[in-house]
């Protein structure tokens, strides 16, 4: 009966294939991503984060041969922020509002669209930000904006489970693309402008169900609850007695994963209200900060928090970036961290020990480190600016760091500040949960500017707003090595390799190639719309490729045959 | 060595020098006439008065063709179809983008200068999004026509409007989503609007103040000529029938006109009858709707008139681009007119006098069975639910053709084997309301299976076979309408069309890809996959000696020349 | 003016039939003829959970409405009722129904149809027998795929229930090729290197064209680098016409609508 079917076609006219039934991305195979250069099977390339490739095709010398391969374009608008999944030769993308594409990586055709209906309510601070896919076998997981996850099979398109993990309407979104640790996915929540309670939770691959969720904001009893303190019997200000319940530190970057340690890392975000300290006393743990969890349960096993009490929305929302280095003559299991407030840490991954800290870009909100790794805060007299302004001197951009040169890469706003004002914020149920905001610092006065931060395609700001570089900063030391400046505030991720090409984009649209050791462009294309994505490269069929996204078009670049 | 004040007073002098260069109008009248002699420059939306969308420029060629490198792209930011056509004047490009600006950039690098944004009455009503095809120029001065109706004079250097004059009352259904055309000292429009039973025009403005100086009413009224051809309803009529349809008789001009200096003579398409599928509320043959009308470029005077589908029920616009060519006909000189019309006929017109000359079909039709020896199409409606061909959008629409002088070949993009169900409804006149009196319904070539949305976007998963058409561009020899060569692509394609002195033909398409073709032959000869809908006509020009080649996909602008 | 027809109608509040997962079969002028049987069954069931509340088992349950007239306030197409189902008539009373294309499908050849539908005529499936069916006498699964379980090689079957109508399913059964997505036909390939390729069709360009394997991958192939590129119209799926008896076709049937997706 089944001689037609279109499997017994198969076998009848096809002998000549060998089946490969296999799964296609094994938890083996993630261990492993860094020396399966070809492809790229997680966000940051491998579970260290450190967004660097073995691939050495092109190099400082061709990279001038670079040319446009392909396109694919989205049409949703608004920052397309996602960075693909190569797994043999078929790329994974996401895009708005909250699709997922498979395409054809050497041609940029579309093999299938998959577009989940969401819950009309959305609950999103920034728009219909995506960030990308995680895979484990022949499966993506994909974080959607009202807060579901769900798994899609990568050979059909279709929906395989769909998991809601937290409330879309009170606020709650995934925006991050989720990290396959063994037989889990794992991902955070969005939403510390909606006071929410982040946390970070995994799921097994297979089914959907939960096995583990770590709260970033403790609860009674559990340790770190003390650092939501009290509130004075007689405040001066308004304040919360229980501003744990809303209390943010969400979780809306990638983390990362130590085999080793069997731990993995994750930054968490601002606590609620952003702006309002006096309404929240205490350290406000754990938001800002970064903490190891044990990958089987979720148990914290250290933490460290880079602004306590945050009141700038300083998101300790970085990829976490590991690396073994010697330090002091020893080698060291090293976490290497730039963050939003402008410093550029160094810390012991095993244990969270606070080695050194530098700050990369002009910063007045902390005046240096007690020994015990702790900021020295001088908050700004009301009405003066304080550096950096909310975005950062750095932000959720995925940062480089290439083992050859010891280097640490990243894009930076240099020289931008803000008017920070708190005021009182009443928790409302999926309503915005500021506590007041920050006034970009101009130099002129009443003149009219960009709205927000994010600028069009006339640069109308000055120089004494602030400007943006590509910097790479020595990992040990927290040096300047070197720094390529450019005329608007960059939010791109970088890419670097094993042959020292670093890629990066603009906010004003170009898309280059620079030399890792010395920051010495080496090519450019012009491609018209901002780069917010972090670049990947893959390679197919012994063909190097190097895919960015600018604007609404996805561009993958090639060398010229 | 120059002393110091010696050096101070040459840079003067020089500086004076440039900046009295730079006070000539940049675009003058007679540049305009001799457009085709001005390659290196795109200053009207066809290329040059003719409407060929044929360069002499030569640089890029079928022999290097395969060289050619993206050098720089542009991102609009506001989604849907970007058709516009930009204008290229010393090295300085003019383009449109969604909702209604204008953005001027450096045609070299694609960083832009300025950008103007109209801003819009925030009710405008138009048929099918915010659509805009492009700019005309005359001096220092852009011309702009607007989604609520008015056209705009903006200074090319600032960006800022020197006028801006309501051409009619959108609130009532016009719109202007055509580039303007300057003819001499005169800004010539036309206004969308047919699917709003508007009554159609083209009017002629000052370009330096924006006074209106002719109109001509695609619509005859009561006392003119033509008006007999919107006929009294019998009193038999059992159907609905409007007893004054012409006042709301549709033929919009939606798409540029040509010009031929020599006979003073303007050419424009003019759009379906309202309602678009209900013709048995408009008996006659409904002048001038999809037509052709010749009008004198100083009064808007009708010279002529040849009518391609008359009494039309298939919303046929015939809202294409009138492509002029000087050619031998029958061993004697002929000033013809060839059109590619949505019917599916191909025409070969005298433009001195309107007669007809040839018509002969480029794709499947069956609305007609021929066209009788004065040029009147012998029309075969089809039965109640079942298929005609061409569909509702056409065997083409307004995608530019070209016409090569070299090759002496008319190049057009055609939908081919696709056809529509058509069916009316009476439809009451409201302002400012829908008016389109019908059922349309595509041939699916699964009934009952889900499709993707419609005919309109198919999206980047083609699920449509042949059955419900496929695309292919076209190069007929206009002499006989005969096929010379045919380029299929498995989409259908809206790309407009450009051919150089290299007998080179750039186009693009539905599904993404930019492809330069052999305008003789029609071998592929390279492509770029630019990932979406590619939906304007590619223009070229050259800036510093350097040609480049510019077409839009999807939201960008890409600009393309050979690697050095 | 229409360069984007469909869309534009839609905009202008015209009917546009059939355009896409209405009962497309339909000319959309209400002809009762022009509906499949099992649309109309399944349409009938619908009715009797979702609007007999308001409307009645016999269509004249609110004032002034009566569908055994074939008559309708506004709607004169299919199209209408389907914006009138979906959308609702805000204040009077009449709700916005979240159904899905093939439950819209149903309900609408069942309203054409009320006065000839006869409910004796038709046993309604049952969905849980027809799942047995699925497994076993008709083996669906050695093909097509359901959720995370069976291969690839045949279209996924997940969300059938949500995006075929019951009148299509039914003639997908009886008449395989009748009902084959374009998209879907089997494509068979040999590289100029002589490997050979045959698939299912997912997408399709003038230079390239996307298929899932027979070893279940993706494979994007360029025209030009092929030998041979054949399409086939006739689906390599077996018909059930006469192999399945009235009831398991109707079981199965009833099984496959209740395939919503997630």
């Amino acid at each position: 009966m089944h001689q037609r079917s279109w499997v017994g076609l198969g076998l009848l006219l096809t002998l000549t294939i060998a089946p490969a039934a296999r799964a296609q991305v094994t938890a083996d195979g993630l261990l492993n991503a860094g020396r399966d250069a070809r492809n790229w099977i997680t966000y940051s390339g491998t579970y260290a984060s450190q967004r660097y490739s073995t691939l050495a095709q092109i190099t400082p010398a061709n990279a001038k041969n670079l040319e446009l391969k392909w396109m694919y374009q989205g049409a949703v608008p608004g920052g397309w922020e996602a960075t693909p999944l190569v797994v043999d030769g078929v790329m994974y993308v996401t895009q708005r509002p909250n699709d997922v594409v498979a395409l054809d990586a050497k041609t940029g055709r579309v093999f299938w669209i998959y577009h989940p209906t969401l819950d009309p309510v959305q609950i999103v601070c920034c728009g219909a930000n995506n960030r990308g896919l995680a895979i484990l076998g022949d499966t993506l997981f994909l974080g959607t904006l009202d807060a579901h996850l769900i798994a899609i099979d990568t050979k059909t398109g279709r929906p395989v489970w769909n998991t809601k993990i937290a409330e879309g309407r009170t606020g709650y979104s995934v925006t991050m693309a989720p990290l396959v640790v063994k037989d889990k996915v794992l991902l955070g929540v969005g939403g510390s402008d909606f006071g929410v309670r982040g946390f970070v939770a995994a799921y097994d691959a297979h089914s959907g169900k939960e096995a583990w969720r770590s709260y970033m904001v403790p609860g009674p009893g559990e340790p770190g609850f003390e650092t939501w303190q009290a509130c004075p019997e007689k405040p001066t200000t308004y304040c919360d007695p229980e501003a744990w319940k809303h209390g943010g530190g969400a979780v809306w970057v990638t983390g990362s994963y130590d085999p080793t340690l069997n731990l993995t890392y994750w930054g968490t975000g601002n606590p609620g209200p952003d702006y309002n300290p006096f309404q929240r006393p205490g350290d406000n743990l754990y938001t800002t900060s970064v903490v190891a969890l044990d990958a089987d349960t979720g148990t914290l096993k250290w933490h460290y928090q880079f602004t306590p009490q945050d009141r700038y929305d300083y998101d300790a929302v970085q990829i976490p970036v590991l690396a073994d280095l010697t330090w002091h003559g020893a080698p060291l299991k090293a976490m290497l961290w730039a963050n939003r407030n402008g410093y550029f840490y160094l810390l012991d991954r095993a244990t969270g020990k606070f080695l050194q800290a530098e700050p990369f870009i002009k910063l007045n909100w902390a005046s240096g480190f007690d020994e015990g790794g702790r900021p020295i805060q001088t908050p700004q007299a009301e009405g003066q600016p304080t550096w950096p302004s909310s975005p950062g001197g750095t932000n959720w951009y995925s940062p480089s760091y290439s083992p050859r040169t010891g280097l640490f890469y990243l894009s930076v706003w240099e020289n931008f500040a803000a008017i920070v004002k708190s005021s009182r914020s009443d928790y409302v149920e999926g309503r915005i949960f500021g506590g007041g905001g920050p006034t970009p610092f101009v130099p002129v006065p009443g003149a009219p500017t960009s709205p927000g931060f994010r600028r069009g395609p006339i640069n109308t700001w000055t120089e004494a707003v602030g400007s943006g570089a590509i910097m790479a900063l020595d990992a040990t030391t927290g040096k300047l090595k070197w720094k390529f400046p450019l005329h608007d505030g960059n939010e791109s991720g970088i890419l670097t390799t094993a042959s020292d090409v670093l890629f990066a984009g603009t906010n004003d649209g170009y898309f280059q190639a620079m030399d890792a050791r010395s920051g010495t462009l080496l090519w450019k294309t012009i491609l018209g719309g901002q780069v917010v994505n972090g670049p990947i490269t893959y390679e197919i069929d012994g063909k190097q490729y190097v895919a960015t996204i600018s604007g609404l078009s996805l561009c993958v670049f090639g060398l010229h045959e | 060595m120059m002393t110091r004040r010696a050096t101070v007073a040459r840079t003067v002098a020089l500086l004076v020098a440039a900046l009295a260069v730079r006070a000539h109008a940049q675009v003058t009248s007679d540049r305009l006439v001799n457009a085709a002699r001005d390659a290196q420059n795109w200053i009207t939306y066809s290329g040059t008065y003719f409407s060929q969308r044929h360069s002499t420029l030569a640089q890029i060629t079928p022999a290097n063709v395969k060289n050619l490198e993206l050098k720089w792209m542009y991102q609009a930011a506001a989604p849907g179809g970007w058709q516009t056509s930009p204008l290229v004047v010393d090295g300085i490009m003019y383009v449109t983008q969604r909702p209604n600006d204008v953005v001027a950039l450096d045609a070299k690098t694609g960083r832009v200068f300025w950008i103007y944004r109209h801003t819009l009455d925030p009710t405008q009503i138009v048929c099918c999004g915010a659509n805009n095809r492009g700019l005309a120029m005359l001096g220092d001065t852009l011309f702009m026509g607007t989604l609520d109706a008015r056209l705009v004079a903006i200074d090319a250097k600032t960006g800022r409007p020197i006028w801006n004059i309501a051409v009619a009352d959108n609130k009532a259904g016009y719109s202007v989503t055509l580039a303007p055309l300057v003819v001499k000292d005169k800004v010539l429009v036309g206004v969308g609007g047919g699917e709003f039973g508007i009554r159609g025009f083209v009017a002629a403005y000052d370009a330096r103040t924006g006074k209106q100086v002719w109109r001509f009413y695609t619509i005859p009224g009561p006392g003119e000529a033509g008006y007999d051809t919107w006929e009294a309803c019998p009193a038999a009529q059992k159907t609905f029938c409007d007893p004054s349809a012409w006042k709301h008789g549709g033929g919009s001009v939606w798409v540029t006109g040509s010009y031929d200096p020599a006979l003073n003579l303007t050419y424009w398409g003019v759009g379906n009858a309202g309602p678009d599928y209900n013709q048995e509320q408009r008996p006659g043959d409904n002048l001038y709707t999809d037509s052709v009308v010749a009008l004198d470029a100083d009064t808007g005077a009708l010279k002529w008139h040849y009518q391609f589908t008359p009494h039309d029920r298939y919303d046929y616009d015939s809202v294409q681009v009138p492509v002029l060519a000087d050619i031998t006909w029958h061993g004697a000189p002929l000033k013809a007119m060839f059109w590619a019309n949505r019917n599916g006929y191909f025409y070969v017109l005298d433009r001195e006098t309107g007669q007809f000359l040839l018509g002969k079909p480029f794709v499947k039709v069956n609305w007609s069975s021929g066209i009788d020896e004065h040029g009147r199409p012998i029309q075969t409606p089809q039965p109640p639910g079942q298929p005609t061909w061409p569909g509702n959008q056409g065997g083409t629409n307004w995608y530019s053709p070209s016409y090569s002088p070299r090759t002496r070949l008319f190049y057009l993009s055609a939908w081919e084997n696709y056809a529509t169900i058509f069916g009316g409804l009476p439809a009451e006149y409201q302002e400012g309301r829908g008016f389109g009196g019908g059922v349309l319904r595509p041939v699916e070539p699964v009934p009952g299976a889900p499709g993707l949305a419609g005919l309109g976007r198919r999206g980047p998963i083609n699920n449509w076979t042949e059955t419900a058409g496929s695309g292919a561009v076209i190069a007929l020899d206009p002499t006989t309408g005969e096929r010379k060569w045919r380029f299929p692509t498995t989409d259908v394609t809206d790309s407009g069309i450009l051919t150089t002195a290299t007998d080179l033909l750039f186009t693009g398409g539905r599904e993404g890809y930019f492809q330069a073709l052999d305008a003789r032959t029609g071998t592929l000869l390279w492509k770029a996959s630019l990932g979406a809908q590619i939906i304007n006509a590619p223009t070229t020009y050259a800036v510093d000696g350097k040609q480049y080649v510019a077409t839009v996909s999807g939201l960008s602008l890409c600009v393309f020349g050979l690697r050095e | 003016m229409h360069r984007h027809a469909l869309r534009l109608l839609a905009v202008l509040g015209l009917a546009v039939l059939g355009s896409t997962s209405l009962a497309a079969q339909a000319p959309g002028n209400g002809h009762p003829e022009d509906y499949a049987p099992a649309d109309i069954a399944y349409g009938a069931r619908l009715y009797d959970s979702q609007c007999t509340t308001c409307h009645g088992p016999n269509g004249d349950g609110v004032g002034g409405i009566d569908f055994k007239t074939g008559k309708f306030h506004t709607a004169v197409t299919d199209r209408d009722l389907a914006g009138v189902i979906t959308n609702g008539v805000a204040g009077k009373g009449m709700p916005a129904f979240k159904f899905d294309a093939s439950e819209l499908a149903g309900v609408i050849a069942y309203l054409r149809n009320i006065n000839a539908f006869d409910r004796s005529s038709v046993k309604p499936g049952d969905a849980v027998r027809g799942q047995q069916v699925f497994e076993g006498k008709g083996d669906c699964g050695h093909c097509h795929r359901v959720g995370a379980r069976g291969p690839r090689a045949a279209p996924d079957l997940s969300d059938i229930g949500a995006t075929r109508g019951a009148g299509s399913i039914m003639r997908t059964l009886m008449d395989p090729s009748s009902q084959m997505m374009p998209i879907n036909r089997p494509v068979h390939a040999v590289t100029r290197d002589g490997r050979v390729i045959n698939g299912r069709r997912l997408n399709e360009d003038t230079y390239t064209v996307q298929l899932i394997d027979d070893q279940e991958r993706l494979v994007s192939l360029t025209k030009a680098d092929l030998r041979e590129y054949t399409i086939r119209t006739v689906s390599p799926m077996p018909s059930y016409k006469g192999k399945l008896t009235d009831e398991e076709a109707a079981d199965l049937l009833a099984y496959l609508l209740s395939l919503k997706g997630r």
